[in-house]
């Protein structure tokens, strides 16, 4: 054996306590998905029973079919995917926009503008939701999704924040060069930034996806039409109906609806992690 | 002006025209409209009364507001130094140098994805009483559980663990801050002779400060915010025990229509924000150490 990889071994030996910290830490994060998804695979009398089985005596993957009978799964996964595209879309587009019109060329009053921004992103939806509300209301959109996707349209603070950090790490010269070539700066911002900006806005429009995935306040407090409910405000009512009736159904509907961020999350994994420790580093 | 000005005001405008109308809509108009509500009988049915400073007065000797005042700060005095201490203490181990580090991340980091919804739903499973697997688990060990959610004593204390599950987010960013750590400043401690904690209280600790205080004032503004959990687990009880500022808010907007009353709420809750973003300001000017600069 050579000194290297004998060094790496005791090395190793070390570091044993350390991993098997870290794997004991692992048994504790993972253990309630197991558990959820257990639950999800019991029939109900065992699901029940008092103590729990730690595993199910027979698989019943057959509740993953009956929630969606029993709830309107798919059109609640409908309402919620709608309502993430049009937000991913609104929010990507007019951010961007406005982070480009906030960073890449010198205009009279931009500065006390982007000011402004920045003192808007203190300000928490609680503090708006009363006279929110009564807007929406005078616009007559209570009960309709709209007060959950066209505000996206309109920007948002923080992602305009975020975006323009990006933008002015792009070189001036790009930009210049197009501008010579007869470039328009709409053509700048759609040919040159939009595609070189390519991991921010992947970062910002992830996190709207799962943001819009997630909300619960905004469709508890806008809608009334349970044909329009989304996935969490559905899945809460599902389990106020039940009242812990019927579990396994409950966790199969809580496992299908963590699932796709899940497969999101894998697919992405880079483009989140860079965007958290972005987002957390910015002081 | 110029030729040139001229047109990059226009042009400067078209760009942020979306983000201005959405600002004054979305943002700035609903925030003075919380203001002027606040002073106001405001039922959504009827137009706006004018009652002064009554529903401030109405606030302060409103037991249920005061409730959920100190139930809201000791929630964050539990939750926030617990999710610090475990998120910050994973990190450290994630930053050893060990092998599978993308995998032990990775772990510690999926439930933070789990939706708030469902997050609660499953909680509130695991913490049922007689058939919940919390305290199937505690009963091998021969702890006979609490009745979690149904005790004023360990409502609070559930929520925190629930949301204790969730810090993997934190995880990851003081993980991002541990990296910039250079690695000599440890090689040099330990030629001096310091220890892990020495090393860990003299280097790390204040070398990420910055960080620290990042998560720990997001922490307060979010906790001001906490909504979705505590109403789907607890829904504020038992005997309101667990009633939180943002919930209190919405029951009176939504559930009592007094939004006059949900504004007065509204303006403080935005000056507590607002105070907690000073001081964080102020501490990080005073006693933060940043790279370089």
């Amino acid at each position: 054996m050579s000194v290297i990889s004998s060094r790496k071994v005791s090395d190793f030996i070390a570091k044993i306590p350390l991993y098997i910290l870290l794997l004991a830490f692992s048994a504790i994060f993972l253990f309630p998905l197991y558990w959820m998804i257990c639950t999800s695979l019991k029939d109900i009398v065992e699901a029940n029973m008092a103590p729990p089985t730690w595993f199910p005596h027979e698989l019943h993957w057959k509740n993953y079919w009956d929630v969606t009978q029993t709830i309107p799964f798919w059109r609640y996964t409908a309402n919620t995917l709608f309502l993430c595209f049009a937000s991913v879309i609104g929010t990507t587009i007019s951010c961007a926009m406005a982070a480009y019109g906030f960073s890449r060329f010198a205009w009279p009053g931009r500065e006390k503008f982007f000011l402004l921004t920045l003192a808007t992103m203190m300000i928490p939806f609680p503090v708006m939701m009363v006279p929110l509300y009564a807007e929406f209301k005078a616009f007559g959109w209570i009960g309709t999704n709209l007060p959950l996707w066209v505000p996206a349209f309109f920007g948002s603070a923080y992602n305009i924040f975020l975006l323009r950090q990006f933008f002015l790490s792009i070189p001036k010269e790009l930009s210049e060069a197009a501008i010579i070539d007869g470039c328009s700066e709409w053509g700048i911002f759609w040919k040159i930034i939009i595609p070189l900006a390519h991991p921010a806005l992947m970062v910002v429009g992830l996190f709207c996806f799962m943001a819009v995935w997630n909300d619960f306040l905004g469709p508890l407090i806008y809608l009334m039409d349970p044909e329009q409910f989304t996935l969490a405000l559905g899945l809460q009512q599902f389990q106020n109906k039940h009242g812990g009736t019927d579990v396994t159904l409950l966790m199969s509907a809580a496992t299908l609806m963590i699932l796709p961020i899940i497969i999101l999350f894998f697919f992405t994994q880079k483009s989140f992690i860079e965007g958290i420790s972005l987002t957390g580093m910015k002081l | 002006m110029t030729k040139t000005e001229k047109s990059n005001i226009i042009k400067g405008l078209l760009f942020t025209m979306p983000w201005i109308i959405g600002m004054c809509l979305f943002t700035l108009y609903p925030t003075i409209m919380s203001v002027y509500y606040s002073f106001t009988d405001y039922s959504l049915l009827n137009a706006p009364a004018p009652v002064g400073l009554q529903n401030y007065k109405d606030l302060f000797v409103d037991e249920v507001f005061l409730k959920t005042l100190s139930n809201t700060w000791i929630y964050a005095a539990m939750a926030l130094p617990f999710g610090m201490i475990v998120s910050l203490f994973l990190a450290i181990l994630l930053n050893q140098g060990i092998i599978a580090r993308p995998l032990f991340r990775t772990i510690f980091f999926l439930p933070s994805l789990v939706p708030l919804v469902a997050l609660a739903i499953l909680w509130n499973w695991l913490f049922r009483t007689n058939d919940g697997a919390i305290n199937a688990l505690l009963e091998m060990v021969g702890v006979t559980g609490p009745d979690w959610l149904g005790s004023t004593l360990w409502a609070k204390p559930a929520l925190v663990i629930t949301g204790l599950w969730g810090c993997g987010q934190a995880v990851v960013i003081y993980l991002a801050g541990l990296q910039e750590v250079p690695r000599d400043f440890y090689d040099a401690a330990r030629v001096d002779g310091a220890n892990w904690y020495q090393q860990i209280r003299h280097i790390t600790l204040p070398l990420i400060s910055p960080v620290i205080y990042f998560n720990l004032i997001m922490g307060c503004i979010g906790t001001l915010q906490i909504f979705a959990v505590p109403f789907i687990m607890t829904n504020g009880g038992p005997l309101r025990s667990t009633l939180f500022y943002s919930m209190y808010l919405f029951q009176q907007a939504f559930r009592y229509l007094n939004m006059g009353y949900a504004c007065a709420m509204a303006v403080i809750l935005f000056f507590m924000i607002a105070a907690l973003t000073w001081v964080a300001h102020m501490i990080s000017r005073k006693h933060i150490y940043y790279g370089g600069a």
